[in-house]
């Protein structure tokens, strides 16, 4: 079996162009949703409750239930929406300090009672301490992580090559994270975890371009870096749409079979791995360029650096020598 | 070839720890197994924060219980003895004693004492005051433990979160009743104190304001049974819940009343003595977080240590009480910042479709990669295999819990295992391609393909890490997995497949069925 012809080199770099226009316009698009609609933060970081209720043998009654939660002290402004099935809801309401003495479970079906008979499936209560303290360690482990695989790939490429692989990450984050202000889900853990994710997903990818573009310039000594990222994406195009191909067969059956719950986690995380796959060979690799990156230097550092490993490996020698 | 060489050692042995170690997971047998988290088991989650404010002020309390008891014993005279959020002062009166004073404070450690015209005020030193902050939160997590133990949970998990956080996760509630039960156990603080009665100014109890009480050095303080009956109490109490040695439900004969029967050590003993003695005729209040649940009049001194706390109890909260006393109260205020409860149908439920998710991923990847690399396919598919089995048994081994997004986790890392087994398989197909014989391709594929792959996974595994670090609750599950799962891909993706490819390679190199084997035909350019 074979998908592509593995012989021809795409001109990637000349549609990077389109790429980077592509991107420029998406995220702006993206910054003026940001301004006009904003982002649902969920009870992980701002506190409020949530209460998950079963309906048992019908249809949530929801204009009744929105009735009654209306007329009631305690729930007057809580927003009510439909969850996975059309006989589970979902009740949220902003954070009251007296919400974790009083139990909201016992609460909750006594005001309800007569919509019929449901099951309280899920309460959560997160006062807003919490969520202070959730969003500076999620911003500080962010911040690690970036830096510390901006070191890991400087180390072992370039920096202009990590620079770019790390413009093109953020890409990836920025955009993945626009698909919860578009489908409205609301910013919770598990969409931190699901873009935490997709960074180490994001960089895998590019990384592996990065490689063989590296492994083309020491074999080939091509001294047009245009055809050298040409050749080595081409190379690689049929392993990058397969793993990507994959990827997103495994998020889309979790998307489509896995819990409602789950939906912050495979939303963003479906949207990454089309955008990390595209990032990766029309992004990246442009911005390396355009960073400055010059291949003839590239080369004279390789060959200092050989040289100075050949010298180490005589002066040992010579030392081994005069030592026996 | 043959079969045992050193790779396909390594993939066998990683193949039987997996299979060996996930099958109690897997059907329930004895051994290690996997923790299910809170949202596939259901169960209550609770995040309290330390009041480390709280905390200090209760330290400067007890400290003027002690200073009050020492200088009566040494009949020293001090007045106005007052506690505060960040200092205890008083008065001496008799300055003939300062030296004795003096003495009698510097036996106490970590404090700053200063004194003018006999007017001291005493504060914790910086270095005490870190060491409060520190200890406090590991006495709070000691003294939930301890609760919880003696009240029986099954399998409770009392854990530090952040520096002023405590997760307590508690699986085995399933009704409202248990988890307020549970949460009262938790939260209630249980410092037991008696205190004097202010008989002087008791009278005027209800028009005075909390200020004005507070100039006496007194405080007001509620009934239990109705809130809006209060008495006045001297400030400083008489004894504090660090003397007391044991307590229990007991009835009481004469009121036929359940009540908590208590008993102090030999110094709360002799204090409780000394002070009933010399205060006959008067009221002495017994306080419970505040409340006041008894205030009787002492008719004789009261030797032997023992006393009780009667109020119209149900059984439960008798028993809740006497276990928060006995476990020792929490000097360090909680704050209750967080409450998820997730019923077990849920869990269930989530249980299910994401089984439903993964082995559907894991179908579709075998179909298409068999499909699609022929036998070259179903030997990755096999490392796929063996990764799934070894992941499950590091985490039961570990104890790792298996949370929602740890299990997202893993259908993850089978996107990357298998994202190794395509580069390696691609590589081998170019060098097929150019003419190269299937021995020598497959060592060109396995040499160029794990550089990229390492380093690849490399930058992953160093996001794990940091996840774990930094990471809070159901992030950190999620990082586990990554972490394993990366670690065993390399194992398996790499080395296990590369042993079976170097055990077969002469045999496909005689046949010439590639297209069996890798999925394309040779020379075909």
């Amino acid at each position: 079996m074979d998908f592509f012809r593995h012989d021809k080199i795409y001109d990637f770099v000349k549609y990077s162009k389109y790429g980077l226009i592509f991107s420029c316009i998406l995220i702006v698009g993206i910054i003026i949703l940001f301004f006009i609609k904003g982002v649902n933060f969920g009870i992980d970081f701002v506190g409020g409750s949530v209460i998950q209720l079963q309906y048992t043998n019908k249809d949530a009654p929801i204009s009744q239930i929105r009735e009654i939660l209306n007329d009631s002290q305690y729930f007057k402004n809580s927003n009510i929406t439909e969850f996975g099935a059309k006989n589970e809801i979902v009740i949220k309401f902003p954070f009251v300090p007296s919400d974790v003495k009083i139990n909201i479970s016992d609460e909750i079906k006594e005001v309800l009672k007569p919509t019929g008979e449901f099951d309280v499936r899920r309460v959560d209560i997160v006062g807003p301490k919490a969520g202070v303290e959730l969003a500076k360690k999620g911003v500080i482990s962010l911040a690690l992580a970036l830096i510390a695989m901006m070191i890991y790939v400087s180390f072992r490429y370039e920096w202009r090559f990590a620079l770019a692989g790390i413009v093109a990450l953020v890409h990836d984050v920025f955009i993945s994270a626009a698909a919860i202000i578009v489908f409205d889900v609301d910013l919770s853990l598990d969409v931190i975890a699901a873009l935490l994710t997709l960074i180490g997903y994001s960089i895998n990818d590019t990384i592996i371009i990065f490689d063989r573009i590296r492994e083309q310039m020491l074999l080939k000594k091509f001294n047009d870096i245009n055809f050298v990222i040409n050749d080595a994406v081409s190379k690689t195009l049929s392993r990058t749409l397969l793993t990507s191909l994959t990827v997103f067969f495994v998020i889309f059956i979790l998307f489509v079979f896995g819990s409602e719950i789950l939906k912050g986690f495979t939303l963003p995380m479906l949207v990454g791995s089309i955008v990390g796959t595209y990032s990766s060979m029309f992004i990246a690799p442009k911005l390396a360029i355009l960073f400055g990156f010059n291949i003839q230097e590239y080369y004279e550092k390789e060959a200092r650096k050989q040289r100075k490993k050949q010298e180490k490996e005589k002066m040992y020698q010579m030392y081994e020598k005069g030592r026996i | 070839m043959n079969f045992f060489n050193i790779k396909t050692i390594v993939f066998l042995v990683v193949f039987v720890f997996g299979l060996a170690l996930s099958i109690p997971s897997i059907f329930g047998t004895q051994g290690p197994k996997i923790t299910l988290g809170l949202d596939l088991q259901g169960g209550l989650n609770i995040l309290l924060g330390v009041d480390i404010n709280g905390g200090i002020k209760s330290r400067y309390s007890s400290l003027a219980t002690q200073i009050n008891h020492d200088t009566q014993n040494s009949d020293i005279l001090i007045d106005s003895l007052h506690s505060s959020d960040n200092n205890v002062s008083f008065e001496l009166l008799d300055i003939s004693k300062k030296d004795a004073l003096d003495e009698l404070l510097s036996k106490i450690k970590g404090l700053n004492i200063s004194s003018i015209d006999g007017k001291y005020n005493i504060t914790f030193t910086q270095e005490e005051i870190k060491f409060i902050q520190s200890s406090s939160i590991e006495q709070a997590i000691d003294t939930i433990r301890n609760r919880l133990d003696i009240f029986g949970l099954s399998e409770p998990s009392v854990t530090r979160q952040g520096e002023y956080n405590i997760l307590v996760q508690l699986p085995g509630i399933k009704t409202t009743e248990d988890e307020q039960a549970a949460l009262d156990l938790i939260i209630r603080p249980a410092q037991l104190k008696m205190m004097a009665v202010d008989e002087e100014r008791n009278a005027r109890v209800n028009s005075m304001s909390e200020d004005e009480a507070s100039k006496y050095g007194d405080v007001i303080l509620p009934f239990t049974h109705d809130p809006n009956l209060k008495i006045l109490l001297k400030g400083i109490p008489i004894i504090d819940g660090s003397m007391l040695t044991d307590a229990r439900v007991a009835f009481d004969s004469k009121t036929n009343q359940r009540v908590i029967a208590f008993t102090l050590n030999s110094v709360g003993a002799r204090i409780f003595g000394d002070f009933s003695g010399n205060n006959i005729g008067k009221r002495m209040a017994i306080v419970l977080d505040n409340k006041v649940y008894s205030a009787p009049s002492i008719r004789e001194r009261i030797g032997g240590g023992s006393g009780q706390i009667s109020g119209s109890f149900s059984e439960q909260e008798a028993k809740n009480i006497a276990i928060a006393l006995r476990s020792g109260s929490l000097t360090t205020p909680l704050e209750l910042l967080e409450k998820r409860s997730i019923g077990p149908s849920l869990g269930a439920d989530s249980i299910k479709s994401s089984l439903i998710a993964l082995f559907g991923s894991f179908l579709v990847i075998i179909l298409f990669m068999i499909f699609y690399y022929g036998f070259a396919g179903v030997i990755a598919v096999s490392a796929l295999f063996v990764n799934i089995l070894a992941i499950i048994a590091c985490m039961s081994l570990f104890g790792a819990t298996l949370t929602l997004p740890g299990m997202a986790g893993i259908v993850l890392t089978i996107g990357m295992a298998i994202d190794a087994n395509i580069i390696i398989n691609e590589r081998i197909r170019e060098a097929l391609r150019s003419g190269d014989n299937v021995i020598k391709s497959i060592a060109f594929g396995y040499e160029n393909a794990t550089r990229a792959i390492f380093d690849a996974n490399n930058t992953t595994l160093i996001v794990a890490v940091l996840l774990y670090v930094y990471g809070t609750g159901s992030i950190k599950g999620f990082a586990i997995t990554m972490g394993i799962g990366i670690v065993v891909s390399i194992i398996t993706a790499i080395i296990g497949t590369h042993g079976i490819y170097l055990w077969l390679g002469q045999k496909i190199n005689n046949t010439k069925r590639l297209n069996f084997w890798f999925g394309i035909k040779k020379g075909v350019n």
